[in-house]
């Protein structure tokens, strides 16, 4: 099999309580993520499932290189990025890009969208100022907003519409990978889904990777072939594509599904 | 797919928020613009010389020709008011710009990069904050010598400190926000990080601080005037007006109200534009 895109290998994580000037060192804690591996090969969709806690969000940081894992490589490209320093890095960071779960916390309220969509292209030379207002209203219709959503702010849009802002700013980087940390999980149910679409949509036009985190386990077997089950910092149980959620072997996964309410029971 | 209807709310900063009947802000921002007219086309308003001595005229009670009456020197004390707001706004706006520049950047700095860079920046604020702030500027002008100049180092290196405090706990608590994640992730670099999406988010309070500071400033200014560390006569100066009137209180009393009033006033004037800034950065954060 040829190198996939990502290559996450034993990537670990813990938080260290700050060790106070005279006391001990901390004691031995529960890492937040503890020796996760997977691949992502290109235009994959990749399902992460688990509890609060679990350690998603972490995963989702580290591979995004927002935190730096404390062991373990993360191999995109054929290239180690773990071992790159911060400017290293910073040419490469738009290759891995993340859509956030509070939609209300994700755009920064002073910047008009226009200018935040521009400013990623200007940055890395992928628009110039002649052919930026152009851009930027095609990344505005490709994830079904009007061009005049440009010239607001923030504060005008509703947690869906802004949703589909982080996904145009993501993909004003001309990313490889889309991290999407539970996208719909702050939004309305009807709003859900539009969104969710919108990212299939744009993964089978664009090629895109994507890396789909949910606690919604229906959600997640629906969109991703191939799911992770996380349970306290481990992945637990890969599910590959050619398996059903419904035929997960380890027993937390059979406990997830089990709790999902379902209405035929409710009928009768 | 199905699009939602999107309703687009049109924003223009800078217009909107003064309609929306924030009157302390609108009341404030008059006064002080009118205030600031005042000192700038001071020799428009007034016939008089705010310097030249006319000792036939002295220490005349307030008539139509005088309607703050003379000082001891026959100087119109209307017109030693109104030139005395150029040097007294100068000391509050410099007083405030310079620590507001200084303290914001040196903030900014230790919040985004916390580590040793926080710790030495964060010792130097307590060090200075450790001083009575009154004190630590009597001693450094005295230090340094009288004179404006010398006041505009000493408030500098004085009150940094506060809006350092102040901007670096909002830059704490902003870099975790996931907008500043994202322009991380976006790969951009630090300074572009701090100065455009920190700092036009953590500024709000330290500007509001700096209305009351300026108010401060001025006070000040006055104060060390009056001790004879600030301005030096003849120039006017609502503080050194005061100190020089000081004997004459009882038998004219006009000479220290004039100047007495407008420090109260442009302290007022700009609270009040302090308390209405608050009030639209608090309405904003809904």
């Amino acid at each position: 099999m040829a190198e996939p895109l990502l290559r996450v290998e034993g990537i670990s994580k813990s938080y260290a309580p700050r060790r106070g000037f005279f006391s001990a060192p901390a004691p031995n804690l529960r890492p937040a993520l503890a020796s996760a591996s997977f691949e992502l090969s290109k235009g994959e969709i990749l399902g992460v499932v688990g509890e609060s806690g679990s350690g998603k969000t972490t995963l989702a940081r580290c591979v995004a290189l927002l935190e730096r894992a404390d062991s373990g490589r993360i191999i995109f490209k054929g290239e180690d990025l773990t071992v790159l320093s911060e400017p290293q890095l910073r040419k490469r960071r738009r290759g891995i890009q993340t859509v956030f779960q509070d939609p209300y916390a994700s755009l920064n309220p002073t910047i008009r969208i226009g200018d935040a969509l521009g400013e990623v292209m200007l940055v890395h030379g992928l628009a110039t100022r002649q052919t930026l207002r152009e851009s930027v209203g095609a990344l505005l219709r490709q994830v079904g907003l009007p061009v005049a959503a440009a010239d607001a702010y923030p504060k005008a849009f509703s947690g869906g519409q802004r949703q589909r802002i982080c996904i145009a700013r993501a993909l004003a980087a001309q990313p490889d990978i889309l991290i999407a940390d539970e996208p719909v999980s702050s939004l309305d149910v009807s709003v859900q889904a539009q969104v969710v679409n919108l990212i299939l949509d744009l993964k089978d036009r664009l090629g895109l990777s994507v890396i789909f985190i949910g606690h919604d386990l229906q959600l997640i077997d629906f969109i991703a072939p191939r799911v992770l089950v996380m349970l306290a910092g481990e992945i637990v149980e890969t599910i590959p594509a050619d398996r059903s959620i419904a035929d997960a072997r380890h027993e937390y996964t059979r406990a997830l599904i089990q709790a999902v309410p379902k209405l035929e029971t409710v009928t009768g | 797919m199905s699009d939602a209807p999107i309703s687009l709310m049109p924003v223009r900063p800078g217009v909107a928020w003064l309609s929306k009947g924030n009157w302390s802000l609108r009341v404030g921002i008059a006064s002080f613009v009118l205030i600031l007219l005042a000192a700038i086309f001071a020799p428009l308003i007034t016939a008089y010389d705010p310097i030249l001595i006319d000792l036939a005229n002295a220490l005349k009670a307030p008539s139509l020709a005088h309607p703050m009456g003379t000082d001891h020197l026959g100087r119109d004390v209307l017109t030693r008011v109104i030139y005395a707001a150029r040097i007294d706004l100068q000391i509050g706006a410099i007083g405030v710009a310079l620590p507001l520049i200084i303290g914001t950047i040196l903030g900014l700095v230790a919040g985004y990069y916390g580590g040793w860079v926080d710790a030495v920046i964060g010792r130097i604020v307590d060090v200075i904050i450790a001083f009575p702030f009154l004190v630590l500027v009597i001693a450094i002008v005295a230090m340094l010598g009288p004179g404006l100049l010398n006041l505009y180092i000493a408030l500098t290196i004085v009150s940094w400190v506060l809006y350092t405090r102040i901007i670096r706990a909002e830059t704490i608590a902003l870099k975790k926000r996931e907008y500043v994640l994202a322009a991380r992730n976006l790969g951009f670099g630090h300074l572009r990080i701090m100065f455009r999406h920190i700092l036009p988010n953590a500024i709000p309070p330290a500007l509001v601080f700096a209305m009351s500071d300026f108010a401060l400033d001025v006070q000040v200014g006055a104060t060390l005037s009056f001790f004879g560390m600030g301005a030096q006569p003849p120039a006017p100066e609502w503080g050194l007006m005061i100190a020089e009137s000081r004997s004459m209180m009882l038998t004219a009393p006009w000479t220290v109200v004039g100047p007495g009033l407008a420090i109260v006033i442009v302290s007022l004037v700009v609270s009040l534009i302090g308390d209405g800034f608050a009030d639209k950065v608090r309405r904003l954060d809904e």
